[in-house]
């Protein structure tokens, strides 16, 4: 079986500073990954990365057995096209931690906007998946409602509904929940739950640790532009072997 | 609330509100001047206003406002179009692209209208004739340029193209206005660069490119008047031309003054229609004096 998400040496510098120094990462299909770590550790540079929101300096990474940004012929690279790596994104659904949706179009435009323009699906194709989508994350009643007039948790729960119209095979979530209020984010890791539940491949970037124990298949924790520790969530979260581990999920944890 | 705290619900407080007789005294000041304006401008004589009706709808000046309307029109379409090509150029990753618009914009912006309005109307001295073909190799088309460059279509060069370099301006700063993470969310969802543009990131740009635009509009409106300069005539000519036959200077600019009032007046409406089209995030309802003067009957309603 092809490994959905597979990373092997990947860099990436801004500038003078180096970002990621080698992650190495392998997220087979209907795994659930979380990826935690200290702000700064690189983990969201590594998410966008999957899907080429930022380019990848050294190293391999592959999506579905597809390399990122890149043709392979022969030996040699050759740069993917700005059409062709819109093309891949199609197949990759992303949720941002500031929901980013458009706050020009409303609940269901928001959903229904990239099937259409993207894919070309008829209008009422379109529509009947964005209101079944709408339904499927709790908010059949609020395709008509424009961004600013949902709570954050709402917001977040419809972009997720945006990401999932293009009925992607990888769902990456860059701290869905971290730019939420305490009561709102429970709505919005429960449907994340039930996504996980009906088999999508997600890698998620995330502070909430009780998520990844019961939902994820494997935790990573990055630190330093470096994987530091990656298995099971039990092992990494309850009895984490490495000290610099240890030292973050002592702070985060002491929280609750 | 609970029915418990609604028994004990505390008396609304009754109070003497501040009297603000600097306000009272400011206002009437204000209202004795310009009912002492009003009198002496319907007093006075030499207004001549016997003279502006007729003058109001005179074929001749009927004819100008209509050569001042078009090129308003088609010299911001013009202005639009090529203003919104130029902010695309100005923001590309590509230097020669950005460069290119950059230079167009310094240039523009940088000389006087008026050169450039002369410039175009005497294009034939530096180019006679002009052509399509191969370059270095055969013409199949030629034109000559005084001819085909007649003093209308110098006048509209003129003013379109140094109205595309403000307007591209204004693109510039109402694309930069949207959230960079709309791009990227678009990117994220199979949207390629131009798509995202036209889809996701025109229409919030919207927004901010509006007001700017409308300015520029009802600039333009009276900005048509310099193309006196190259022997075209549109309102403001005409009644120059008119009284100085009969010297009846002032009735004939107010006639003027009326008409760019009415034109400006159309605009303003229509540009506060237009962006509340474009912003349905700002639910407001006011009259149509409050829209074009800024008129605040009452006290301020307090946001909810």
């Amino acid at each position: 079986m092809t490994a959905m998400v597979k990373a092997e040496g990947v860099c990436k510098r801004f500038g003078n500073l180096e970002v990621l120094k080698g992650i190495d990462l392998e997220v087979q299909p209907g795994e659930v990954t979380c990826i935690i770590g200290p702000s700064g550790s690189g983990k969201s540079t590594f998410l966008r990365c999957i899907n080429h929101l930022e380019k990848v300096d050294a190293g391999r990474l592959s999506v579905d057995g597809e390399l990122v940004g890149y043709r392979q012929k022969g030996d040699k690279l050759y740069e993917l096209k700005e059409n062709e790596v819109a093309h891949k994104r199609r197949e990759i659904g992303m949720v941002f931690q500031r929901f980013n949706l458009f706050p020009h179009m409303t609940a269901l435009e928001n959903v229904i906007e990239a099937p259409i323009q993207v894919k070309g699906e008829s209008k009422a194709a379109a529509r009947e998946l964005g209101t079944a989508l709408l339904h499927q994350v709790g908010l059949g009643d609020k395709a008509k409602s424009y961004p600013r007039q949902l709570s954050g948790g709402q917001q977040q729960r419809v972009a997720i509904a945006r990401a999932l119209a293009m009925r992607p095979k990888l769902m990456l979530f860059d701290e869905p929940t971290s730019a939420l209020d305490p009561e709102l984010v429970g709505e919005v890791l429960g449907v994340m739950r039930q996504l996980a539940k009906d088999g999508m491949t997600m890698v998620v970037v995330t502070h909430e640790m009780e998520f990844a124990r019961e939902v994820a298949d494997s935790v990573v924790f990055m630190d330093g532009g470096v994987v530091v520790e990656a298995g099971n969530p039990e092992d990494v979260i309850r009895s984490p072997k490495h000290e610099r581990t240890k030292a973050f999920l002592s702070r985060v944890l002491r929280k609750d | 609330m609970s029915s418990s705290t609604e028994e004990r619900r505390p008396e609304p407080i009754k109070a003497v509100p501040v009297r603000h007789y600097g306000r009272w005294i400011g206002g009437a000041v204000v209202l004795a001047l310009a009912a002492l304006a009003v009198r002496s401008i319907i007093v006075n004589p030499n207004f001549h206003w016997e003279l502006v009706g007729p003058y109001l709808f005179d074929t001749r000046i009927a004819n100008g406002l209509v050569t001042t309307l078009w090129l308003t029109v088609a010299s911001m379409a013009i202005g639009i179009v090529g203003g919104v090509i130029l902010a695309v150029m100005r923001l590309s990753p590509n230097p020669v692209l950005s460069g290119a618009a950059g230079v167009y914009i310094w240039l523009f912006r940088g000389t006087p209208l008026i050169t450039q309005l002369i410039f175009w109307a005497n294009l034939g001295a530096l180019y006679p004739s002009f052509g399509l073909g191969i370059p270095f190799g055969p013409e199949f088309v030629t034109w000559h340029t005084t001819t085909t460059i007649t003093v209308p279509v110098a006048a509209l060069l003129g003013l379109g193209l140094n109205e595309a370099a403000y307007m591209a301006e204004i693109v510039r700063a109402g694309i930069s206005s949207v959230d960079e993470g709309q791009t990227e969310a678009a990117g994220a969802l199979g949207m390629t660069r131009g798509k995202t543009l036209r889809r996701i990131v025109l229409p919030q740009a919207m927004r901010v490119i509006i007001p700017p635009t409308g300015n520029q509009l009802i600039s333009m409106l009276k900005t048509t008047s310099l193309v006196v300069v190259i022997g075209y005539t549109e309102l403001t000519v005409v009644v120059q031309q008119i009284y100085a036959q009969n010297y009846r200077v002032i009735p004939l600019l107010i006639v003027a003054a009326i008409w760019y009032l009415v034109c400006t007046s159309v605009l303003t409406v229509f540009q506060s229609w237009i962006e509340r089209k474009f912003s349905p995030s700002t639910v407001r309802t006011t009259g149509w004096a409050s829209r074009m003067f800024g008129f605040r009957f009452g006290r301020p309603k307090e946001r909810p």
